[in-house]
């Protein structure tokens, strides 16, 4: 193989690094140190001519492996843009130059650190190759939607016109599923921008729901085949290649086969049952904010009578809340978010069909998604009442009823009489059982801890996807039996790869939000189906053709990797080998991180390509005063932040760097193997600094669970370091936000005061 | 006066809110408050007050007629108008506070002895027999509101500020005697009449018919 590679190295002196540096050392190293072919130099390599001087340089086959060494890697990426060969990066210009001070006393160590990127980058090239597709599939168009509700119809719609064909299944016998009990919805539309605010103005009502004119755009959509009373019996495969089964209740089963899934199963109202304070189950006329929407629809714009004795209401009390923003047992501990326009709107009827006195109990209104504050004042001006208050019971009172609260406002206990109390209870995510359920019984760390997963374990829902994967069958949960999504940066990303959670599945919403989700989710599958036929990643290294391969000769069959992928992407074959699942993979390398004996990498990925720049930092000796600082960064979070704090730098805003600092970037922290940090601690540096993304419940890890997972790992480095007789300092782990840009550089600074006190390293040859 | 509250009282039994909004100036808007107490905070004399704006409005809502119409609260409004300004709902609060000042008065139910409510109503009698403000009969019956042994005390600290102005012509002692009057007195005294009896019809009217709500 290594008679193939044509090495070359590729060096900009613009931006500064000519003027900084000893461009003549720097090349000498990489020819002589480096064994590049040629190392050639160009002012502004970026430039027309720079990217010329290159590419002709591939068109003449004299280059199949380069390296560049100028700006980050994160930089002009569409310049240095060559497909056919591999690439390695020297950061010259962000991780040298504009972190240290342009004064003669720094000049030697600069040029010192710029001389080890070279090394690095020239080592890290030899042991890269090209990714390639593998080819594993063929483009397939059609998309799996599961659940019958507004999400999923207008998931549905939305990628059939996007010329996607799309199978629909849904549960019920016809389409809307828990949207349809509503009698109107929520408004739509806020008002318009030119409505005065006045306490007569023109403000959003509500609105038919829309579910009657959803379905027949459905039904006249030709690339939608929709199945009722179904369920999915199976599903297998991965993105590109799903196969699954559809079980109709007659008795039949359709087999299908997609590109992607999109779960849409909406959510399942509370049980308020479980609210005893507030006489439900007990009095016909206390009913749930769902129960309500049927008695709506039964009166139909006529007055609407309470249940025990079909009285019309001429007052009603909303308690919001109810059983929600609780820790307390059987109840919830969200904010279900829809609830407080849900009363409003409800309270409306009964001011419009009633003419009824109706009073919102709350303690905090919220009202989200489009209409909003304007529905909030809609209300007030059709004199629904709003009282700050806190109820915590509702009693007989003769043959009506009597909620006591406590005014929040004027502080004192009071009560209100009325016929009917609506409770506004939540939305439960309509969910499949959490694969790592058992999982959680197991790792608990105290016994209420266990006790409490083992109840979730014991009242597990019935599965929806009913997936063959080796992690189960399930979409992970994050907390309260949400799909496990990041809320704000990759919201329909699930932790099964090419599966999709839209609507209240992942976190509680109203009609119009679980739209706006199913669009998204609907444009996320169709991506998601694409990349796999080429054989690129999905989120976070969109387009990535590198992928996981494994020497099965090596592989002692330990299960490491199967269980520590995050997207459970490996399955295992009837002797306990690994299955790669190319297009379930997201590349992150945490399986490669997690083997113990290394026999896992990617093309331009692995053991070496990192291990390999490891050993050949120039390590000074003992006494030279001039220590050795490995940091291995995550590249979403850790390397674009030393990134930014460079511009920081440059432009006097920010702090310089220790030149003793040797940064390395990496996929994930859950991607680093012990054998890194061992083999650099052997080799001589004097502190390790690891920095990846949050790993609790509130994670910002790219790939969900891998910081965790390298935490994990990185908890035993203790010991290493005790086998090797040395202090515990000198391997530290951290969380680093992409806004750390004064942070990260410091966290860096700081393990060389720690070396300072402590001591360099005895162990340079 | 008296009958007008019982009859109120009677008329809107179940609602005191429906109530303010038919008789209170800018009573409309007591719904449209959001009990963010942006106005309580903003009131530079709302910690005197026994009831911040925020509260008055929720009292109304919550019923508190008794409370709400008998209370001094809306009497301490200097009209200057802050919460007006910082109120997110643009509640003309500053018009209600003196609306339901007003109604109360109607009602018979201000507080005793209320200074604001005395000086105005001093203020409205000494306008109206001449048709200007006598500066100097004004003065005085303020000093003696609370008594006469007070009235002389302010009375003999201000003695020097009044000769000054005396000294100055900014002020005539002879104006304790009658005092000099518009030009039409009688114009006035009919323009007046005409006013009250036009108030007099608009308060009927709402107070027959409360006016019809969304
Ligand atoms: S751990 Fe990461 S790289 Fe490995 S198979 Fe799973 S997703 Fe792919
Ligand atoms: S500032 Fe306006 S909305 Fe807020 S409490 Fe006062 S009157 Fe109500
Ligand atoms: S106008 Fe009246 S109520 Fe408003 S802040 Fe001023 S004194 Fe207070």
């Amino acid at each position: 193989m290594a008679e193939q590679k044509k090495l070359a190295g590729y060096l900009c002196t613009g931006c500064g690094i000519g003027e900084r540096l000893d461009v003549q050392q720097l090349t000498t190293i990489a020819v002589r140190e480096g064994k590049l072919a040629s190392c050639k130099t160009h002012p502004m390599l970026c430039s027309a001519e720079g990217v010329k001087l290159i590419r002709d340089d591939i068109d003449a086959g004299q280059v199949t492996h380069m390296m560049i060494a100028g700006c980050s890697r994160r930089a002009k990426i569409e310049a240095f843009n060559f497909p056919t060969v591999a690439i390695s990066r020297a950061n010259l210009r962000e991780g040298v130059i504009w972190l240290r001070p342009n004064t003669d006393a720094n000049r030697e160590t600069t040029q010192e650190m710029a001389n080890d990127y070279i090394r690095m980058a020239a080592a890290e090239i030899k042991f890269m190759s090209v990714p390639k597709s593998s080819g594993q599939q063929e483009l397939n168009k059609r998309i799996l939607v599961v659940g019958g509700g507004v999400t999923g119809m207008t998931a549905a719609l939305e990628t059939a016109r996007a010329g996607y064909p799309v199978h629909l299944v849904a549960e019920e016998a016809q389409l809307g599923g828990v949207w349809n009990n509503l009698y109107k919805r929520v408004p739509f539309r806020a008002a318009a921008i030119d409505v005065v605010r006045n306490n007569d103005a023109d403000l959003p009502r509500p609105e038919d729901p829309g579910i009657a004119d959803l379905t027949a755009q459905i039904n006249a959509e030709s690339l939608i085949t929709v199945h009722l009373n179904a369920r999915i019996a199976r599903t297998s495969g991965a993105p590109g290649r799903f196969t699954a089964d559809i079980a109709i209740e007659s008795g039949s089963t359709v087999t299908e086969n997609f590109g992607a899934i999109i779960q849409a199963t909406d959510y399942k109202p509370y049980d308020a049952s479980q609210l005893p304070e507030f006489g439900y189950g007990k009095r016909p006329d206390v009913v749930t904010n769902f129960e309500l929407e049927k008695l709506a629809k039964e009166a139909n714009g006529a007055p609407i009578k309470r249940p025990s004795d079909g009285k019309e209401v001429s007052s009603v009390a909303f308690i919001q809340c109810a059983g929600q923003r609780s820790e307390q047992p059987g109840h919830l501990p969200y904010c279900s978010g829809f609830c407080c326009t849900e009363s409003i709107k409800q309270a409306l009827y009964f001011r419009e069909q009633n003419g009824a006195d109706a009073t919102i109990l709350f303690t905090d209104m919220r009202t989200p998604g489009a209409a909003g504050e304007d529905f909030y004042r809609c209300g007030q001006q059709s004199m629904v009442t709003f009282t700050k208050g806190k109820a915590s019971a509702v009693v007989q009172n003769g043959a009506g009823l009597k909620v006591k609260f406590k005014d929040l406002i004027l502080d004192e206990d009071t009560e209100l009489d009325c016929d009917l109390v609506v409770l506004a209870t939540g939305q439960i995510p309509h969910n499949g059982p959490d694969p790592y359920a058992q999982l959680a019984v197991e790792e608990a760390e105290s016994e209420e801890e266990k006790a409490a997963a083992r109840l979730k374990l014991e009242n597990a829902p019935p599965s929806i996807l009913n997936l063959d994967y080796r992690q189960g069958t399930d979409l992970p949960h994050l907390r309260h039996g949400f799909v496990d999504s990041h809320f704000i940066c990759f919201p329909y990303e699930t932790r099964r790869t090419g599966i999709y959670a839209a609507g209240p599945v992942r976190r509680p919403m109203d009609m119009k939000q679980a739209m706006e989700d199913a669009v998204g989710a609907a444009m996320k599958a169709i991506q998601a189906a694409e990349n796999a036929a080429r054989g690129a990643a999905a989120h976070p290294r969109v387009g990535d053709l590198s992928y996981p391969s494994f020497r099965k000769e090596g592989c002692t069959q330990c299960k490491r990797c199967t269980v520590e992928c995050p997207f459970g992407a490996i399955n295992e074959d009837e002797q306990k080998y690994p299955v790669f699942n190319e297009s379930r993979c997201r590349r992150c390398g945490t399986c490669m991180g997690a083997c113990p004996v290394r026999v896992i990498s990617f093309e331009n990925y692995s053991i070496d390509t990192v291990g390999q720049q490891i050993k050949n930092v120039e390590i000074p000796d003992e006494f030279s005063e001039k220590p050795r600082i490995l940091a291995l960064a995550c590249e979403n979070d850790a390397y674009p932040a030393l990134d930014m704090a460079a511009q920081a730098a440059r432009t006097g805003n920010g702090i310089e760097l220790t030149p003793f600092a040797r940064v390395i970037p990496v996929r994930c922290l859950g991607s680093v193997s012990l054998s890194w940090i061992t083999d650099a601690l052997n080799s001589g540096f004097d502190g390790i600094v690891l920095m990846g993304c949050r790993r609790d419940d509130d994670y910002q890890c790219h790939f969900v669970r891998g910081s965790a997972m390298a935490a994990e790992r990185l908890s035993k480095v203790g010991d290493t370091l005790q086998q090797l007789k040395l202090e515990t300092e000198r391997v530290a782990v951290y969380e680093v936000a992409i806004t750390d840009i004064h942070r990260a550089p410091q966290l860096i600074n700081d393990m060389a005061t720690t070396i300072e006190k402590i001591g360099m390293s005895p162990f340079k040859f | 006066m008296g009958d007008l509250n019982q009859a109120m009282i009677e008329k809107y039994r179940t609602s005191f809110l429906k109530e303010v909004e038919a008789n209170v100036e800018e009573g409309e808007w007591v719904k449209m408050c959001m009990q963010c107490g942006v106005c309580s905070g903003s009131c530079p004399l709302g910690k005197f007050w026994n009831h911040p704006p925020q509260e008055i409005f929720m009292m109304i809502r919550a019923g508190k007629r008794e409370e709400v119409l008998t209370s001094d609260a809306m009497w301490m409004c200097t009209s200057c108008y802050n919460c007006v300004v910082r109120c997110p709902r643009e509640v003309p609060i500053t018009h209600i506070m003196h609306g339901l000042a007003h109604y109360a008065k109607r009602l018979g139910l201000t507080p005793k002895n209320q200074p604001t409510a005395e000086f105005a109503q001093r203020f409205w009698n000494n306008l109206l027999k001449k048709g200007r403000v006598n500066e100097l009969k004004l003065g005085v019956s303020l000093y003696f509101m609370n008594g006469i042994g007070p009235g002389v005390k302010t009375a003999i600290k201000m003695a020097p500020v009044g000769i000054g102005m005396q000294r100055t012509q900014r002020m005539s002692a002879m104006e304790l005697f009658g005092g000099h009057a518009i030009k039409d007195l009688k114009g006035f005294h009919a323009i007046m009449q005409k006013a009250q009896e036009l108030e007099a019809l608009r308060i009927a009217q709402y107070s027959v018919a409360p006016r019809p709500t969304a």
